[in-house]
C-alpha cells in the first residue's frame, strides 16, 4: 500500500516537471475542445441569425417574364440579382445557393389561368444552402396561394374551399431538447479530454520506462509488480481526471458566453450536471487509462506507443457517430455499454431529461466492471517476463 | 550468499542457460566471465527474479527465489544491464525513490545517501537533474540507488561497461571496498583483465554452460597456460567475444 503511494507521488512529481505534459493536461486537453466547440456553435448560431434577418439574394433568369412575381418577391425580402450564365453549373460549384428560372411561357400560362411553371435550381446535398432554398420556396408558395385565393374570390368561391384540412402544429420540444441536438458532440469532447490527459503518463509509465531502460531496475525492488502498476495507473488516472474536471468547468464557463438563448434553447450546465457527469465518467477514466496503459505496454518504444494510443482515440468516436447517424430512442441497455452509457447520460443531463437512479447506477456499475477487467488484464501483462526486458 | 543450482532457461529453441550451478560467498568477489551472448545476463536476471528459470533453483541467504521472490529481492542490490535513470529527477531523488520502495524511513535514507555519495564520490552531482549526466555519473547514481538499503548481496551486470579509465578504476576500488565490508559481490564481465584482477573466484560461462569454476590461480594451473588470457581462450575454445 505504502509502495503504491511512493510510486504514485513519484510519477506525479516527475510528470509535473515535464512542461509538455502539464500543458496537455491543464491546458490543451481541457481548453481545446470547449474552445473549438464554442467557436463552432457561435459561428453556426450567428450564421442562422444573420440569414433570417438579411435580405435573401435570389439570382433570377428571365425576370422580365413575370414582373408581378418579382415585385412580390422583393416585398417579401428577396434581393433580385442577375443570374449566372449557366445556372446549373453555378449551383453545382456553389457559386450560388440557388437560381430561379422563369420561362418565356410564364406570362401566357398565367393569363390563361393554367399552372405557370417556375424552375428552382438548387443542390439538396448542399446543407449550407438549405435555409435559403426553403426561404425562397416559402415566398413562392405564399405568392401562389395568395393569387389562388384571389382567383377563387373573383369566381365567387370562398378560398377556404381549397383548404379542407387545417394543420395546427404543436411542437413538443422544449428549449432544453433543442439545445441537446446542437450539443450531441459534447460527450465526445469530454472523453477526448480524458484521453489527452492520460496519454503522456500511460506512455511514460510503460513504454517510456522501457525505452529509457529504467523498468528493469524498478522491478528489482522488493515490490509486487501489481503494486507498481497500481501506483502508475493511479497517477495516470489522476492526470486524466484533472483534465476532465477542468474540461467540465471550462465547458460550463464557455456555455455562459454562447448566445444559445437567441436560438430559443437552453442547456443545463449547473452543479447537478457537473456532479452527475463526473460520477459516470469516473469509472470510464479508469477504463480508458488502463486501456492506454495496456496498449502502451505492447509498444517497444515511445513512438510506437504514441501510434497505438492515437488509434485508440478513435474508439470513443464510435458510439458518438452511431448515435448521431442512427438517432435511436434511449433504451436502458445503452447505459450498460461503456462509452455509450456515458454519452447517453451526458446528453440527457444536458437536455434536462430525467435519468432514473437505477440507470445511473447501471452506467457506473457496468463501466466499473469493464474497468476492473481491463485493469486485471493490464496487471497480467505487467507481470509477464518480457515486459521488463528493454532490448 | 548466492547459491545457484542446475539453472535452465530457454527462449524458444535457443537454450540460453543450460544447467548452470555456482556459489557466490560472502566476503568474496565472484566473477561471471564469458563472451557476449554466453548467457551471463540471463543467469543474473533469474537471480534477481526478473525471469523464472525453466528448471533449477536460486537461493539467496538460504531463501528460495521461487517461493519468496520479494524476500530475495530485499537481500539483493542489483545493477542490471539496463540502468536508466529518471531524467527529470535529481540524482538524490532517483536514489531516494528506490529507498522509499525498499521501505526505508526518512532518516535512514538520508544517512545512507550521505554514505553512498561519499563512497562513490558523487557529492557534486547529487542535487543535479540526471538529464545530461555522463556515463560514469549515470552508473554511480544507478549503483547508489541499488545499494540504498545496504544489501548483503550485490549483483553487478557489466559494471564497467562504457566507463572511461578513471571511472573504471574507481569502480574497481568500490567493489573491493564492498568485499572488505563482508558483502557477497557477484559481477559479470567479458573483460578478462578485470576479472583476473578483482575476483576471488571465477565462473566461466560459454554457450549457456559453466566451463570452469576456480580461483584465478587454479585456473592458470589447471590449463597449464602462462597467462589468464591464454587460460580463458583454452577453456572457452575460441577467442570470440573476449576483450582484453
Amino acid at each position: 500500500m505504502n509502495a503504491m503511494f511512493v510510486v504514485f507521488w513519484k510519477e506525479i512529481l516527475e510528470n509535473l516537471r515535464d512542461r509538455r505534459t502539464v500543458i496537455n493536461t491543464l491546458l490543451t486537453g481541457p481548453l481545446m475542445a470547449p474552445l473549438m466547440f464554442a467557436l463552432i456553435i457561435n459561428a453556426s448560431i450567428s450564421r442562422e441569425l444573420a440569414k433570417a434577418d438579411k435580405p435573401l439574394p435570389v439570382p433570377v433568369v428571365g425576370a422580365e417574364h413575370a414582373p408581378n412575381l418579382i415585385a412580390a418577391l422583393k416585398r417579401s425580402g428577396a434581393e433580385i440579382k442577375d443570374a449566372p450564365a449557366d445556372p446549373e453549373k453555378a449551383v453545382r460549384e456553389q457559386d450560388a445557393d440557388m437560381v430561379l428560372r422563369i420561362p418565356a411561357a410564364f406570362a401566357k400560362s398565367w393569363t390563361d389561368g393554367e399552372p405557370a411553371q417556375v424552375e428552382l435550381v438548387y443542390d439538396e446535398s448542399q446543407r449550407d444552402a438549405q435555409g435559403s432554398v426553403a426561404r425562397l420556396r416559402g415566398m413562392l408558395e405564399a405568392y401562389s396561394q395568395q393569387n389562388g385565393a384571389l382567383r377563387l374570390v373573383a369566381r365567387g368561391i370562398a378560398p377556404s374551399v381549397m383548404r379542407p384540412l387545417a394543420i395546427a402544429e404543436r411542437d413538443q420540444s422544449t428549449a432544453q431538447t433543442r439545445g441537446g441536438g446542437l450539443f450531441s458532440m459534447l460527450p465526445y469532447f469530454f472523453i477526448l479530454g480524458v484521453f489527452i490527459g492520460g496519454m503522456a503518463l500511460a506512455i511514460d509509465t510503460t513504454a517510456g520506462e522501457r525505452e529509457r531502460q529504467s523498468l528493469e531496475p524498478l522491478f528489482v525492488n522488493p515490490v509486487r509488480r501489481s503494486t507498481l502498476l497500481a501506483g502508475k495507473l493511479g497517477a495516470t488516472v489522476a492526470f486524466a481526471f484533472t483534465t476532465l474536471l477542468l474540461s467540465i468547468i471550462a465547458f460550463s464557463v464557455a456555455g455562459q458566453f454562447m448566445p444559445i438563448d437567441k436560438l430559443g434553447i437552453s442547456l443545463q450546465m449547473g452543479f447537478y450536471f457537473a456532479a452527475c457527469t463526473l460520477l459516470v465518467m469516473l469509472p470510464l477514466v479508469v477504463l480508458l487509462c488502463s486501456l492506454q496503459t495496456l496498449a502502451a505496454a505492447f509498444a517497444k518504444s515511445f513512438r510506437e506507443a504514441q501510434t497505438y494510443l492515437s488509434l485508440l482515440m478513435f474508439v470513443p468516436v464510435i458510439p458518438t457517430m452511431m448515435l448521431s447517424l442512427f438517432p435511436l430512442k434511449t433504451q436502458t441497455w445503452m447505459y450498460a455499454v461503456p462509452l455509450m452509457g456515458q454519452h447517453v447520460t451526458i446528453l440527457r443531463l444536458l437536455r434536462g431529461d430525467p435519468i432514473l437512479p437505477e440507470q445511473l447506477t447501471l452506467c457506473v456499475a457496468a463501466t466499473s466492471v469493464a474497468a476492473l477487467v481491463c485493469v486485471w488484464i493490464t496487471a497480467r501483462i505487467y507481470a509477464s517476463e518480457r515486459l521488463a526486458i528493454s532490448a | 550468499m548466492i547459491e545457484v543450482t542446475h539453472l535452465h532457461k530457454a527462449f524458444g529453441k535457443v537454450q540460453a542457460v543450460d544447467d548452470v550451478s555456482f556459489i557466490a560467498r560472502d566476503g568474496q568477489i565472484t566473477g561471471l566471465l564469458g563472451p557476449n551472448g554466453a548467457g551471463k545476463t540471463t543467469t543474473l536476471r533469474m537471480l534477481y527474479t526478473l525471469m523464472k528459470p525453466d528448471r533449477g533453483s536460486v537461493k539467496v541467504d538460504g531463501i528460495d527465489a521461487a517461493i519468496d521472490p520479494l524476500g530475495v529481492r530485499r537481500r539483493l542490490g542489483v545493477l542490471p544491464d539496463a540502468r536508466g535513470l529518471y531524467k527529470r529527477l535529481s540524482a538524490r531523488e532517483n536514489i531516494d525513490y528506490f529507498g522509499r520502495l525498499q521501505g526505508l524511513d526518512t532518516a535512514t535514507r538520508a544517512s545512507r545517501i550521505t554514505e553512498l555519495s561519499a563512497a562513490l564520490d558523487m557529492g557534486d552531482i547529487l542535487d543535479r537533474r540526471t538529464e545530461g549526466f555522463s556515463q560514469g555519473q549515470r552508473v554511480k547514481t544507478a549503483i547508489a540507488r541499488a545499494l540504498i538499503h545496504g544489501p548483503t548481496n550485490v549483483i553487478l551486470d557489466e559494471p564497467t561497461n562504457g566507463l572511461d579509465v578513471m571511472a573504471t578504476r574507481a569502480m574497481r576500488g568500490f567493489m573491493r571496498e564492498l568485499k572488505a565490508q563482508g558483502h557477497c559481490v557477484l559481477f559479470s564481465s567479458h573483460i578478462m583483465q578485470e576479472v583476473g584482477a578483482l575476483c576471488d573466484r571465477i565462473v566461466v560461462i560459454a554457450r549457456g554452460r559453466v566451463v570452469a569454476d576456480e580461483s584465478p590461480e587454479e585456473l592458470r594451473a589447471q590449463t597449464g597456460a602462462a597467462s589468464l588470457e591464454d587460460a580463458f581462450v583454452k577453456i572457452i575454445g575460441s577467442e570470440e567475444g573476449l576483450a582484453a
